[in-house]
């Protein structure tokens, strides 16, 4: 029998003696509150990070509505526990749970775990640990949780297909109510189910999931290897999975626009501010950028839907600030007139409104200053990505040296003081002196910036880290730069700028180190064999691996050479190596929809300096995506506008 | 040529009104900041027409005084707000209580009439409930610390580690028993400056008092007010509806 009450007291008695208690006692508002015994499917939906990095997180609050929006399906968020409470609960027996009714986790039907990024593996352990389920999916019975990994990282969840039942690639929120109406159905079939000690049943659940196609159940394939190391093929081992499984494509985002009900923490978090997506999925073909290849084709929200989802969400949340979210904000199609009008709604409000990713363009100012017209100014930042021209052009980031002095010289001629520059070291072909061009090219940011603001009182921060290559891109077949180079080349770029006597006080510098990225790099694209080096780090003590205070890069490496002691491979195989077009990579089985022939041609593309064009204005350049998923481009102009809302009378003034 | 503040019309405040809060059950794990911000976001959804200071970074005009720490529960806890506009405190208590999460509760809002809320905040009636200790064993712990001479602690403030006596702020206590959660001791304490903490009181109890290591005690605050000479706490707010029962034009 499943122990499903709540361990609240438990937990309560050790609060007192932990780091910022209030993260672990739920109760956000606008949080659902659904019958634990009413409903027939329960999920738990982790977050694989602190509560301070996971709460915000859109995937999260937007599946948790969705599914309690439906009838019978029950969702609770988890996220991890810092190591004070870990130690805590281990010492008491407190099992992991979740926030919003403090269940254990293994009292759900499903423990859905969202990766935006593979450094939160080895918190999934702890969670599945500390909940008493088997590490190994292969140990699980009947009485366990399905465990279901989605987010961006199950583009090639290889690495963890031993820790986990199943994957979704690609959008969540139709695929979360398709996975429920099949454990709902087995469920009624199977009455017991959930409570015996077997795994009969749990392997027809999977099988069942298997054979709609919709999902990935990597037990079901077998990999087979090389004497080389690199695998020779995959393969199904039963006739109820399919050869391929494809992403989800969420077409009409205004008929999905959740989170309807933001979720505000009482704890302080990353984002303080309610998030909206204006559009998803990128094709401004930027080579190095996984999110814009796995999320084609653009599906843009429209003006209207979006004024109504703003308006909602900051009466329902008293947020200051609304952050525009998608991979290029400025590129929605009628963003000067979303602009305006929301400008022109909350004039007076104090509501700020914030675009966290545009482009490189003098149009962006003039959008930054009506976005920041009835709020705070923060900096301004851009992301040139590669330091020189030809760099950009390898990366097929279309920006001149000429557009980023012209923008910048408006954003500082507008009164912004401060722009901060996003670059990456270690992109492919890069040698010293494309990343020391970084330091001219902040150099000339500064001269022009003074000379525009007329005054010397003006900064710009470079801020920089390791490229790490990424499957389903165009650069997963390129050998990742090793983190001894990419910390020479970013010593050589920090002295260059501090000590430029003229600049160097304007400008500021900060930069990741290497190391972190070779574990990155090494978890994703690993195959399943780098899973028993994530078990071994995580034995080891390997936990929020995204966090420099506790990330060891020794304990993976130690881990690497204990893991792979037999294997022809290591960790420089899987990293600083390049790949040849006929080796099967370990997601070649999964279908992002982008063909790989034309990924591989722009791969060629890359080393020779050719530039591709976005297909929202050009023709379609035949990645594959929407011919073989059947989706299509999705964008305005609506022409719509928002109108000016109607006073609300006050029920605090006095008559 | 620096950028100046927006141009922002700055809109003078009409009115100040007094809100005493409570924080229970599991928002006592809530700090001062986590409150903050939860108020502000609750005075924005409650459509209460705040003030606003001057400058860049407009921020809503909320006096905040005395705040329980974060682990501690309290029924009496107090803030001022400025308004632009005169709200009616009935409206407003129910409004803002409906706009903050259940534990976070508004207990009472008047509109203040008289200067120095946080001078009336004199002291602090505690009830700390410890775990696992009957009320004999928790009042001889209690008449140790009463006797001590000096209760010295140690906190780590910003400057580093400095020792504080407690024993100065203590005005008095009772104990009784707390059934299944032990015994409770409600103690009446001085709110001096640094603060003395319920916490500290329970290291006293043990250190000097000799209660034995345990789970975690729970504080929560009773009532927070002026201190009568026979030790009681009053009401803060008192003077505030004093004045407000007289005509209008009384007031400044």
């Amino acid at each position: 029998m499943r122990a499903t009450d709540s361990v609240f007291d438990q937990l309560e008695a050790v609060l007192p003696l932990v780091s910022k208690p209030v993260q672990y006692i739920g109760g956000e508002l606008n949080a659902a509150r659904k019958d634990w015994d009413g409903a027939r499917v329960r999920w738990a939906l982790m977050y694989p990070d602190a509560y301070e990095v996971g709460l915000p997180n859109q995937g999260v609050q937007i599946l948790t509505e969705v599914l309690n929006e439906a009838d019978g399906v029950l969702a609770q968020r988890s996220y991890a526990v810092w190591p004070d409470l870990e130690r805590l609960m281990r010492e008491r027996g407190i099992p992991a749970f979740t926030v919003d009714g403090h269940r254990p986790l293994g009292a759900f039907d499903l423990l859905g775990i969202s990766f935006s990024t593979e450094l939160g593996y080895t918190n999934m352990l702890t969670s599945l640990d500390l909940a008493g389920i088997p590490l190994l999916a292969a140990e699980r019975t009947d009485a366990h949780p399905l465990v279901v990994m989605g987010g961006h990282a199950a583009f090639n969840p290889e690495p963890v297909a031993d820790f986990v039942d199943v994957v979704v690639l690609g959008d969540g929120e139709e695929a979360v109510l398709g996975i429920s109406a099949v454990v709902d159905a087995f469920k009624a079939e199977h009455p017991g189910f959930g409570t015996s000690a077997g795994d009969d049943l749990r392997r027809a659940l999977l099988e069942r999931l298997a054979g709609t196609g919709a999902v990935y159940v990597p037990a079901f394939y077998d990999v087979e290897y090389l004497p080389d190391g690199r695998i020779g093929r995959v393969l199904p081992n039963t006739s109820a999975a399919p050869w391929r499984v494809a992403k989800h494509t969420l077409m009409d985002l205004d008929a999905w626009p959740y989170p309807k009900r933001p979720l505000v923490p009482l704890a302080e978090t990353v984002h303080e501010r309610m998030s909206v997506e204006i559009f998803r999925g990128c094709t401004r073909g930027c080579r190095f950028c996984q999110a814009g290849m796995i999320t084609r084709p653009v599906r843009e929200r429209s003006t209207a839907t979006l004024g109504e989802m703003i308006e909602q969400g900051l009466r329902q949340t008293g947020f200051e600030e609304v952050g525009m979210l998608s991979l290029s904000s400025a590129d929605h199609s009628e963003i000067a007139e979303l602009a305006k009008g929301l400008a022109d709604r909350y004039e007076g409000e104090q509501v700020a409104l914030s675009l966290p990713s545009t482009r490189v363009d003098a149009f962006n100012i003039d959008l930054a200053n009506e976005l920041s017209r009835n709020g705070r100014r923060s900096g301004l930042t851009f992301a040139p990505e590669g330091g020189s021209e030809r760099m950009r052009q390898v990366i097929n980031k279309m920006v001149t040296e000429e557009d980023l002095i012209r923008t910048v010289t408006a954003a500082y001629g507008a009164g912004w003081r401060q722009v901060k520059l996003y670059f990456m070291c270690g992109l492919p072909t890069e040698t010293d002196e494309d990343v020391l061009q970084i330091a001219d090219l902040a150099r000339n940011v500064i001269r022009a910036g003074r000379e525009a603001a007329g005054t010397r009182d003006i900064r710009c921060t470079v801020s920089i880290g390791g490229f790490v290559p990424k499957p389903h891109t165009p650069f997963q077949w390129a050998a990742q730069l090793d983190h001894e180079t990419t910390d020479a080349r970013l010593h050589a770029l920090r002295d260059a700028i501090r000590g430029d006597r003229e600049v160097g006080r304007a400008i500021g510098f900060r930069y990741h180190d290497g190391r972190p990225g070779i574990v990155e790099g090494l978890l994703s694209r690993g195959d399943r064999r780098v899973g028993r080096i994530i078990l071994e780090a995580w034995r080891d003590g390997a936990r929020f691996d995204g966090w420099s205070e506790h990330f060891s890069f020794e304990r993976w490496m130690a881990a690497g050479e204990r893991a792979l002691a037999d294997e022809p491979v290591d960790i420089a195989w899987y990293t600083t190596r390049e790949r040849e077009q006929n080796e099967v990579l370990p997601w070649d089985h999964l279908d992002s929809g982008l063909d790989r022939d034309w990924l591989w041609q722009d791969w060629q593309d890359a080393l020779a300096g050719g530039e591709v064009e976005d297909c929202r204005w050009t023709p379609c350049f035949d990645c594959g995506v929407c011919d073989h998923l059947g989706t299509q481009i999705q964008v305005g102009p609506t022409e719509a506008v928002l109108l000016p809302l109607p006073p609300v009378p006050s029920r605090v003034e006095a008559p | 040529m620096a950028r100046r503040p927006p141009d922002r019309e700055v809109v003078p405040a009409v009115q100040r009104l007094r809100i005493r809060y409570a924080k229970r059950g599991p928002l006592r794990f809530s700090s001062h900041r986590d409150f903050q911000r939860a108020l502000e976001r609750a005075l924005r959804r409650a459509r209460v027409p705040m003030a606003y200071s001057a400058g860049f970074s407009p921020h809503p005009k909320v006096s905040y005084a005395n705040a329980a720490p974060t682990g501690a529960a309290s029924e009496a806890e107090y803030v001022e707000i400025a308004v632009v506009r005169r709200c009616d405190p009935d409206a407003l208590r129910a409004e803002l209580d409906a706009a903050l999460p259940p534990g976070l509760d508004v207990v009472d809002v008047v509109e203040a009439r008289t200067s120095d809320l946080v001078g009336q905040l004199q002291a602090s009636r505690w009830r700390i409930e410890v775990p696992g200790v009957d009320a004999d064993r928790l009042e001889q712990a209690w008449a140790a610390v009463w006797a001590a001479e000096a209760l010295p602690v140690q906190r780590l403030m910003k400057q580093g580690p400095r020792t504080l006596d407690l024993r100065p702020a203590l005005v008095g206590g009772v104990v009784a028993d707390a059934g299944a959660l032990g015994a409770a001791l409600e103690v009446t304490v001085r709110n001096v400056t640094p603060t003395v903490r319920p916490d500290e009181l329970v290291v006293a109890l043990r250190e000097v008092g000799g209660l034995p290591p345990g789970d975690p005690a729970r504080a929560t605050r009773l009532a927070q007010g002026p201190l009568a000479e026979d030790g009681t706490v009053g009401d803060p707010l008192a003077p505030d509806r004093a004045a407000a029962a007289r005509p209008l034009a009384s007031s400044s």
